[in-house]
């Protein structure tokens, strides 16, 4: 399967400091990727980078199977819906989509025209007069409206109430159900992505430090809580991830691929939420994870 | 592309046409009066004899309106590079809405290579439409001005090189800047000085003067700011020459001075050094015209006059090359522009 | 045509819920062979979830035996589960709701009620007993 974004050895440095570095994945296509990570974690760097509006200091980066800058057409195949949804204030939203006719050889005006008829959009509308979530909305329609293979949607929801949070997710997933498109969201709210994500790249300081189809990180963690240990006596196999201790009591949140089998642990899964937060922790605190010992009390 | 750029310049356009329909509608209402004016006492003065207050009554009519029509000729290059030029890549850096038009399916280089293109032209149309209209109305003044250069930056086709320029200016400074008031400022800024660098410095020597020598002739005296009274050479009969400068010497070349006048002819009264006030420089103050005659024969042997200028029928030649200067700086500046948003702006 | 909700707030995943509702529906007579399941456009649009999400639920139930994709078409029931007759059920409900009576006068707590319920329950499918 081609993967339809993929870095390799990917920096991006200002000056001295280093917005994205030593960045390694690959998104298989077809799914909903949730690329999550604290604010200046370097998410905005990563998709400004895939669709050339950055130029990488360090590495590559391909998107649909051809490396960025490549081809001027590659451009026409992704839609991309940048940070606060830039439009212009000044033209109407029926002028929007004229743009988007004029600019896209691949558009599809009809559907243009019937996305922002069911919205509800008033065409003659000056878009500087929208709400935050009707800009999202429109922004959402010239990117797909151009009939990409691949959306990438740097944190689309982040200024919406939860009502219209909720319509463009709705609408979102309508369009990837109906046309099959793969979509990247950012994002530095988890709780939404556990419903529509069904791959994570999780992105600390510059860095990834988790990428992985959901289901299978969701199957590979497990918090264990029992009596009081140290991470040490732990077996190999079993990467702790986080910790946390009181005077009788351990918890471990651990990735591993060997069900846990000593009776002493209470095992319970892990959601995707804490998963997440349990890595940016780690990468922020700065301690690696360890290989450690479990001893096989049956 | 070209229908986009048009989108986003529609209202900008629709002014600029509106205000040159206005130009339009004036002067072509105003226009046919002065001709007729013209025709019924300027070119008939030479019959009559009366030719200085036939010229001063002519030139009185629609004063005003000639010199907002220059005003306007001067100023519009300028205008349109920083409000059409400044904004064009500035705007789009400092709202964010690059984002969106350079991720369509567009190259950003064609993105502004088109907008360059575009809007540079209309910059230049608006700008020779206007000169049409101004040099047609003030056809009949021109004729009666000394010469065609006084005002050779409001009339015929430099203005096209300013408005490009200017322009191309403008769009430099804003994708360099990225902030529209802050590109706007320093366009008009460089703007100005290299419009009065260029018209100081470089004008002059566009092509090499023409340098001769005529017969000693006195004018009358000039005032320099409070000092002593000097006297000044007669221009030549060189019609509608610009003439750059004029010098007394003698065949070894020295000056000839104030000092060696008064020792020459002891009776001349020179007026007493007046103070500076309005009208100071070198204007002339008004002397009976014979003990300057007679004294200037007196030293015509002696010294003669080194005249520099420019004759009438270089003008055309002047304003090609000006222009095609002036669009040059604005290709070389459009060139640095497209080389910029290409490798400078990741 | 059945209409689903998510509870995302049950620990269970979003496909299994599905699912689940599904199979709910099939015993509770609400849908019937022939029935057309909502499209996963149709899910997504309500729910805001993965349309992986109602293909692989789609696809589990398919596997059971208990619907079939008709290509173009849609998803359409073709089994059923066994149902439950309504006065069975309502029998069935009324002795739970009197052993639960019972338990919590004689003394036990929500969780302790639970735990024994698990372990009963645990014990009785384990034994096969239906």
């Amino acid at each position: 399967m081609t993967a339809v974004l993929e870095a390799t050895g990917l920096g991006k440095r200002y000056g001295r400091r280093w917005a994205l570095q030593d960045c390694n994945f690959a998104v298989p296509e077809g799914k909903v990727v949730g690329l999550v990570g604290p604010n200046g974690a370097g998410k905005t760097t990563l998709l400004h980078l895939a669709v050339e509006l950055l130029a990488p200091t360090t590495g590559s980066i391909s998107m649909l199977g051809h490396p960025a800058g490549d081809h001027p057409s590659q451009l026409s195949r992704v839609g991309f819906v940048a940070q606060e949804t830039p439009i212009y204030s000044q033209l109407s939203v029926a002028k929007h989509l004229r743009m988007g006719a004029l600019l896209n050889p691949n558009w599809d005006a009809d559907m243009a025209e019937n996305r922002i008829r069911q919205l509800g959009l008033d065409p003659r509308q000056r878009a500087g007069s929208l709400s935050a979530g009707q800009r999202a909305q429109l922004a959402l329609t010239l990117a797909t409206a151009k009939r990409p293979e691949l959306l990438l949607l740097d944190e689309p929801v982040a200024s919406l109430d939860p009502l219209a949070r909720r319509e463009f997710l709705q609408e979102l997933m309508e369009v990837v159900a109906k046309h099959e498109v793969s979509v990247v969201l950012s994002s530095h709210l988890v709780a939404d992505l556990e419903r529509v994500c069904d791959f994570l790249v999780v992105l600390v300081a510059s860095r990834v430090e988790l990428a992985g189809d959901v289901s299978e990180l969701l199957a590979s963690h497990r918090r264990l809580s029992g009596p009081r240990r140290e991470a040490g006596s732990l077996p190999a196999g079993q990467d702790v991830i986080a910790e946390s201790h009181t005077d009788r009591q351990s918890t471990f949140l651990v990735r591993t691929d060997e069900p846990v089998l000593d009776p002493a642990w209470t095992v319970a899964p892990v959601s995707l939420e804490d998963l997440v937060l349990a890595y940016m922790s780690k990468a922020r605190d700065g301690q690696p994870a360890r290989r450690t010992q479990l001893e096989v009390l049956r | 592309m070209i229908g986009f750029a048009w989108l986003q310049s529609r209202t900008q356009t629709l002014v600029a046409a509106g205000a040159l329909a206005v130009v339009a509608v004036v002067t072509a209402i105003t226009g046919p009066h002065l001709v007729h004016v013209y025709d019924t006492s300027v070119a008939v003065c030479q019959a009559h004899d009366d030719c200085p207050a036939a010229t001063n009554g002519f030139l009185r009519i629609d004063h005003t309106l000639s010199n907002w029509l220059n005003v306007l000729v001067v100023t519009v290059p300028g205008i349109l590079g920083i409000f059409w030029g400044a904004p064009l890549a500035a705007r789009e850096l400092e709202t964010g809405t690059y984002r969106l038009a350079w991720t369509q399916s567009i190259s950003r280089t064609r993105w502004l290579a088109v907008k360059l293109g575009l809007v540079g032209l209309a910059s230049m149309v608006t700008a020779g439409l206007l000169s049409l209209a101004v040099t047609w109305w003030s056809s009949p003044i021109d004729r009666v001005s000394a010469t065609a250069f006084a005002s050779f930056a409001q009339r015929d086709i430099v203005p096209l090189g300013y408005a490009a320029f200017a322009f191309a200016l403008g769009a430099t400074a804003g994708l360099i800047i990225r902030r529209s008031l802050p590109a706007m400022a320093s366009t008009m800024v460089v703007f100005v000085l290299v419009r009065l660098a260029f018209d100081e410095d470089v004008r002059p020597h566009l092509i090499s003067p023409v340098v001769k020598k005529f017969a000693l002739s006195f004018g009358g005296f000039g005032i320099h700011n409070g000092g002593p009274p000097t006297v000044q050479p007669n221009l030549p009969n060189l019609p509608g020459a610009w003439v750059t400068s004029i010098q007394m010497v003698n065949r070894a070349g020295q000056a000839l001075t104030t000092r060696i006048v008064e020792a020459a002819c002891p009776n001349l009264n020179l007026p007493p050094a007046l103070g500076s006030g309005p009208g100071t420089g070198r204007g002339t103050a008004p002397v009976g015209g014979n003990p300057l005659e007679a004294c200037a024969t007196k030293l015509a042997p002696i010294y003669h006059e080194v005249v520099t200028y420019q004759p009438a029928n270089r003008y055309w030649a002047f304003q090609w090359y000006e222009l095609a200067i002036y669009l040059a700086a604005a290709i070389v500046l459009g060139g640095l522009c497209v080389w910029w948003i290409r490798h400078r702006l990741s | 045509m059945i209409e689903f909700q998510l509870d995302t707030a049950s620990g269970v995943a979003t496909y299994l819920q599905l699912v689940q509702q599904v199979h709910q529906a099939l015993r509770l007579g609400l849908l019937e062979p022939g029935d057309q399941l909502p499209t996963a456009q149709q899910v997504v649009a309500k729910l805001a979830i993965n349309p992986n999400t109602v293909l692989k639920a789609y696809r589990d139930l398919e596997r059971e035996g208990l619907v079939r994709a008709r290509p173009g078409q849609g998803t359409f029931v073709v089994g059923s589960l066994p149902r439950t007759d309504p006065k069975t059920q309502a029998r069935l409900i009324a002795s739970m709701t009197a052993w639960l009576r019972s338990a919590r006068d004689a003394g036990l707590g929500p969780d302790e009620i639970e735990a024994v319920y698990r372990n009963a329950f645990r014990n009785c499918f384990a034994e096969g007993v239906a």
